[in-house]
Order: C-alpha cells, then structure tokens, then sequence
C-alpha cells in the first residue's frame, strides 16, 4: 500500500495542474490559432476563412511601428539594464560596509508595480513639470528634455522608465552569480599577480554563463509581454509612437472589437518568444543529456 | 438566418408576455460612474423603482467602457446577457448581427418615438427596422469653447471661418497664449480633426468620407486640406499637450491660459461646475462650419428570457425616452433630450443653441454621426481612421502622404 502510494501520490499530486496547463496553456493557443484564421470580429467565429488577419496585420503601419519599437525597446532594455546590473554588482562586491543597504535601495524599484514606475516618469520627463522644468528653473533657458512629446524619441524614454525598474533585479541575480564563483580559484589568481580587472573579465564573468541566459531569459520576456509600462507612462502615444505588440493586441480585441486581428497579432507575438527561448531551451537540454 | 429566428423568437415572445402580471426586473450594464453621470443614472433607478421595478445595477468601470465591454463579452457568451447595456452607434447594429438583440417595437410604437425622435437619430435605434434600443440624449461634438474674457481683451469674436480661427490663433500666439487647449490622446486629435473636417468637407463631403467611406472623398483634394488645417492646429497647441486629459485643457480656457478647445458638450460641465456662466465667462459657438455632429447615448435591450425581465425591458425602455428622464437627466449631463418635444426652459443658452441647431439640421440633412465617438464606423474603420489622424497630428507628416495612409488604413481594416 505505502508502495502504491509512493509511486502514484506524486502523480496524483501533479494531476490537477497538469490538466490545468495543459487546457488553459496549450488549448487556449490552439484556441487562438484557430480564431486567427476567421474573420471574428466583436465576438469569436469558428469559420477558418484563410491568412486574411495575417496580411491585414503585416499591411497595417501601426503594426510595423509596434514592431520595430519592441525590437528598438527590448534590444537597448535588455542590453542596457544587463550591462548596468553586472557593473552594480562588480561594484557592490567590493565587500563594502553599506553593501545592505545599498543593495535594497537597488533592488527596490522592483517591488514597484510597472503602473507606479510609468506614472512617476511621465510626470518626471514631462516638459512642463519634470527636469527640463526644472533644469530651466535653474537658469539654463536652453536645456531641452522632451523626448516623452517627441514621436521619435518617445520609445527611449519608455526605455528610460524600463531599466529603472529592472536593473537592480539584474543586479542582484548577478551578485548571487558573482558569489557563487568558487573563492579559492579567485585567491589563486590574486596570488599570481592577476589584476582585478583581469580576474573578472577572464574568471568571473565566463564562469556566469548561466547567470546571463536566465538574466536574458528574464529580461526578454519581460520586454515582450511590455504592456502595463507603456500604458502608464505614454499610453502609446504620441499618436500611436510607442505601441509594442501588447498594446496592439489590446487596442484590437478590447477598444476595436477586431478579435481576429488581436488573435494574429497574439500569434506573431508567440512566434517571437518561441524563437527566442526555443534555442535557449534546446540548448539547456542538450547540456544535460551530454 | 440565425439572427432572423432570433428576431422572430423574441417578437414572438414579446407579444406572449403579459406585463402587468409579472414585476418587471432590469438588469443594467453602463459604465457612467463618475459624479454627474452616476446622479444621472440614479435618476433612471428611482423612477424604475417607483413604477415597482427591481433594478440590479451593473456599473462597470474603465477604459471609456472597454472594460464593460469585455463583461459584456463574457455575459452573452455564457449565455446570460444582461436586459439593457449602455451601447451606441454601430456597435448596436454589430451586436445585433451577433443575434443577441431583443425587439422592442411594441414599445416604441405604442409611445410614438419615430415621431419625436430625429430621423437620422432614431435610425441608430433600429435594427433592419425593428427598435431595438432606447436613445438617452444627445451630445454635440463638434463645439467651440472660449474664454469670454481672452477673447474681449485680445479682440476677438467667436470665429466663422477655419480662416477666421487661424488669424484668431497667430493673434493670440503674438500676445502670447495659447491658442487651443489640446490633450494629445487619440480620442482628442479624432474629436478636432473631425470638426475641422465638418467645416472644410461640408456636410455630404463628411458623410461620404466617413459614413460611406467613399474611397474618392477620403484621397480628395479636400481631405488634403483638412490635414493642411490640422498642421495648423498642431502649431497653435502648447507644448505639454501630451496626454492631458481633456478636462484639463478645458481648465486651461477656464483660467485664461489658452483661449479655446474643441471638445463635445461634456466640457461644458466642466465650466458650470468651475461656477462658470455660459455667455458671460465662457462662450459656446459651433465649429465653423455647417452641420452637427451628434454623438448620442442609448441603451440597447438584449434578449432576455422570462416574463419578469421582459416586462422590465419595456418599462425601462419606455422610462428611459419618457419626458421626464431626458430632462432631468440631460441636465446633469450637459447634453440635450433625444427628443425634440421636451421643454428646454431650465436649460441653459448652449443647450438651447444646441437643441435649435439640431432640429434644423435634422431638416436639411446636416445632422451627421461623430465618427470620433464610434457613431458613425464600427470600431475597426473608425479606429484605423484615428490611427492616421493621431500619426499625422504628431508628427511631420505631409497632408499628401497622410491621405494615402487614410486610403490604405480603411481599405485595410475593411
């Protein structure tokens, strides 16, 4: 009996949400495949009647931008705030003696919601009532910060507002890493004569490479999903200058009634994450079986 | 097909029914939350009550009704659809092809609406002839408001040309204030854009571009100008336009920070609530131009079964067109009764100017659905529109390639 029971209870356990993933994961992309294919407008149709969503999205400009603007945003956001988190945390592993301290003050813009982040920068890039307001109060009459107005700068203030939030998270996944890296080999190397700068470019930093890919891992489907930062903070606007591919889906199938649309736009947006964490998994899972 | 048996059920089930013997009971979907909008509501739950319905009130807030959207969304897919939803324009129509819409001709007939309401107004109300919603007031979008005290100072009048308001507005920029108060929101830029296009297309010129969405109006030589006015008016708004909400650029016009701002009727709420006396401290005026441009709320009643929610169906119906509740309730919102034979006495001189306009409108056929305010396009078409406009307000876009987007917008979101 206790046999039967060590060999079934963990399946047992594991029933439920496995049934659950397996519906509300898997069915619902079935789901949405399917309605791409119709011509579902205010409610879901089942007629397949071809790719027409397909083309009416790859035709529409509002789309190209939401596009570019994730690969404009999800590049400089992921390099940057990878970039910034390794250099926080190289520095904060200093053994300095606020080390607590400082590490909060980093990390805890992550505890704020993405609404909250793009509230307090809309009013912070603000013209009118942020730094260039206040750069001016000064007295330089000339200083001009308005990318939040400008269509073509808009996308990097939203960058901006982006690796506020996320850098201290980045950091602190690589502190952990910076750690974890084995304390004799970095002796060692002190006791050669190695300089520190050294020591961590050719010790350290290759000795995270897992570190990386679940930092890019994190950072790139955040970037992807990008939605509640954009509402908050420019609202897709100017014009439609800052749509990512979540605000478009969510125009077309919540204020548009153009489900279909929303259905397709869900499936390129799939079609991304799928290529960027496919390899990634592949290449996890290779690892191991090696 | 489906949708024709639909109809046929529930004409049949409407004449079955015996009101009087069961106690009517609505359930309400609308996303009028705010202040005023709540006290309007309000109104129409008491007056229910007091002719012994049972309200169930169903306020869903958010996204300008997006989010009562989405509920609505799930109730008819489950297959329980609340009996009346704040709906308007097209979408009643959209709904109505989804088989979902009750009729409720019995009603509107035995109270005379095609008699009272304006024709142009009451087609929004039928569904392939038969009722199936109840208009609630009528907003005029394409308004003008200015500060009476601006305007004196700089000697100004209230402009009747798009040429007047441009010499208006250098004037005013040479004073140093701002011309227009803008908030740099989508639904803004589609509200000034569509008055400036009422008063260089004319009347038919804006029902073929945006009702028929005649693909020659839309690429013609006008629709050129119409943007050409629109980079203008981009000049004359302040810097900081950026999402502003509009009430907020209807306080710039209050405090005399900018002279005027394009926006329906709701501003003027803002205005009489800020102790503002229409006439004396600000102005209403139509945007140059003829014609009105309605933007009208209404209740659509959706299928419902049992005899209780039938018969609060037609009370509500008939309550929510009766005389009583357009006036109480349209001066609290700002609009103006849908219909035409209600007493305008305690309404105030914009209203009036807004209730004659559209009885002459109505006459000669100037009387034009907003598409800004999803009046006039389904949501698809219109939101394709507004995308062009937007992108075109806020950028350096040329009038010639801002046509040929239009063109491809509409033609893509067919």
């Amino acid at each position: 009996m206790t046999e039967w029971l060590e060999r079934h209870v963990p399946k047992m356990v594991l029933a439920p949400s496995f049934v659950a993933v397996l519906i509300f994961v898997y069915g619902f992309i079935i789901w949405t495949a399917w309605v791409s294919l119709t011509r579902s407008r205010l409610l879901p149709k089942y007629e397949i009647e071809g790719f027409i969503q397909y083309e009416r999205l790859f035709a529409s400009p509002r789309w190209d931008t939401a596009m570019s603007n994730l690969v404009v945003f999800g590049v400089l956001f992921i390099v940057i705030a990878m970039v910034l988190g390794l250099l926080l945390a190289i520095l904060l592993d200093q053994n300095i003696r606020t080390e607590g301290a400082l590490r909060t003050i980093y990390l805890y813009p992550m505890a704020l919601s993405m609404i909250v982040t793009g509230t307090a920068w809309k009013w912070i890039m603000n013209p009118g009532l942020g730094i260039e307001n206040m750069v001016r109060g000064w007295g330089f009459e000339n200083f001009s910060f308005d990318w939040i107005i400008d269509p073509d700068m808009a996308i990097y203030a939203v960058v901006i507002a982006g690796i506020w939030q996320s850098s201290g998270f980045v950091m602190a996944l690589f502190l952990a890493g910076l750690r974890s890296v084995d304390g004799e080999i970095i002796k060692a190397a002190q006791v050669d004569g190695i300089p520190t700068w050294r020591i961590y470019s050719a010790i350290i930093i290759p000795s995270m490479a897992p570190i990386f890919l679940s930092a890019f891992i994190v950072l790139a489907h955040l970037a992807i999903k990008s939605f509640d930062l954009v509402i908050a903070l420019t609202g897709g606007g100017p014009g439609y200058a800052t749509d990512l591919p979540a605000t478009y889906m969510y125009a077309m199938a919540f204020s548009r009634g153009d489900i279909g649309q929303a259905a397709s736009s869900a499936m390129v947006m799939m079609a991304v994450v799928f290529a960027i964490v496919v390899p990634y998994l592949y290449s996890e899972l290779r690892a191991k079986r090696d | 097909m489906k949708t024709s048996v639909y109809a046929a059920v529930s004409a049949v089930a409407l004449t079955v029914a015996a009101p009087a013997l069961a106690e009517p009971q609505a359930e309400v979907l609308h996303w009028w939350t705010s202040g005023g909008e709540a006290k309007s509501v309000a109104v129409l739950q008491e007056e229910f009550a007091a002719n012994g319905g049972t309200w169930t009130d169903m306020p869903v807030a958010g996204g300008g009704g997006d989010a009562a959207m989405t509920a609505l969304r799930a109730r008819v897919l489950s297959g329980n659809a609340p009996t009346a939803v704040q709906l308007k324009g097209p979408a009643i129509q959209e709904w109505y092809e989804e088989g979902v819409l009750a009729d409720i001709s019995a009603v509107a007939e035995a109270e005379g609406w095609a008699d009272v309401l304006p024709a142009s107004i009451a087609g929004h109300m039928k569904c392939e002839g038969n009722w199936c919603a109840a208009p609630v007031n009528v907003h005029r979008v394409d308004w003008i408001w200015a500060n009476a005290d601006v305007l004196a100072a700089n000697g100004i009048d209230m402009p009747t040309s798009w040429d007047a308001f441009n010499a208006a507005a250098d004037k005013l920029m040479a004073a140093g204030i701002t011309p227009l108060a803008h908030g740099g929101q989508a639904w803004q830029d589609a509200t000034v854009f569509e008055a400036v296009a009422l008063g260089i297309l004319g009347a038919e010129g804006f029902h073929k571009a945006f009702v028929e969405l005649d693909m020659d109006t839309l690429k013609s030589d006008e629709m050129k100008a119409v943007f050409d006015q629109m980079r203008k008016m981009r000049g004359y708004v302040d810097d900081n336009f950026s999402g502003r909400d509009w009430n907020l650029a209807t306080a710039m016009v209050m405090n005399g920070e900018a002279a005027f701002q394009i926006m329906g009727d709701w501003a003027k709420g803002e205005f009489l609530a800020a102790g503002k006396e229409p006439g004396k401290d600000f102005l209403c005026a139509s945007t140059p131009g003829d014609g009105f441009l309605y933007n009208v709320d209404s209740f659509a009643m959706f299928d419902v079964d049992g005899d209780d929610k039938e018969a609060g169906q037609q009370l509500l119906a008939k309550l929510i067109v009766g005389k009583n509740f357009q006036k109480v309730f349209n001066l609290n919102k700002g609009s103006i009764p849908a219909r035409t034979d209600v007493a305008l006495d305690e309404f105030d001189s914009c209203a009036h100017l807004s209730a004659k306009d559209m009885s002459e409108s109505s006459e000669n056929g100037s009387l034009l659905p907003s598409y800004a305010h999803g009046m006039a396009l389904r949501g698809a078409q219109s939101g394709a529109i507004t995308d062009v406009v937007t992108a075109h307000f806020n950028s350096d876009m040329s009038s010639d390639d801002a046509v040929q987007m239009l063109a491809d917008a509409v033609a893509n979101s067919m």
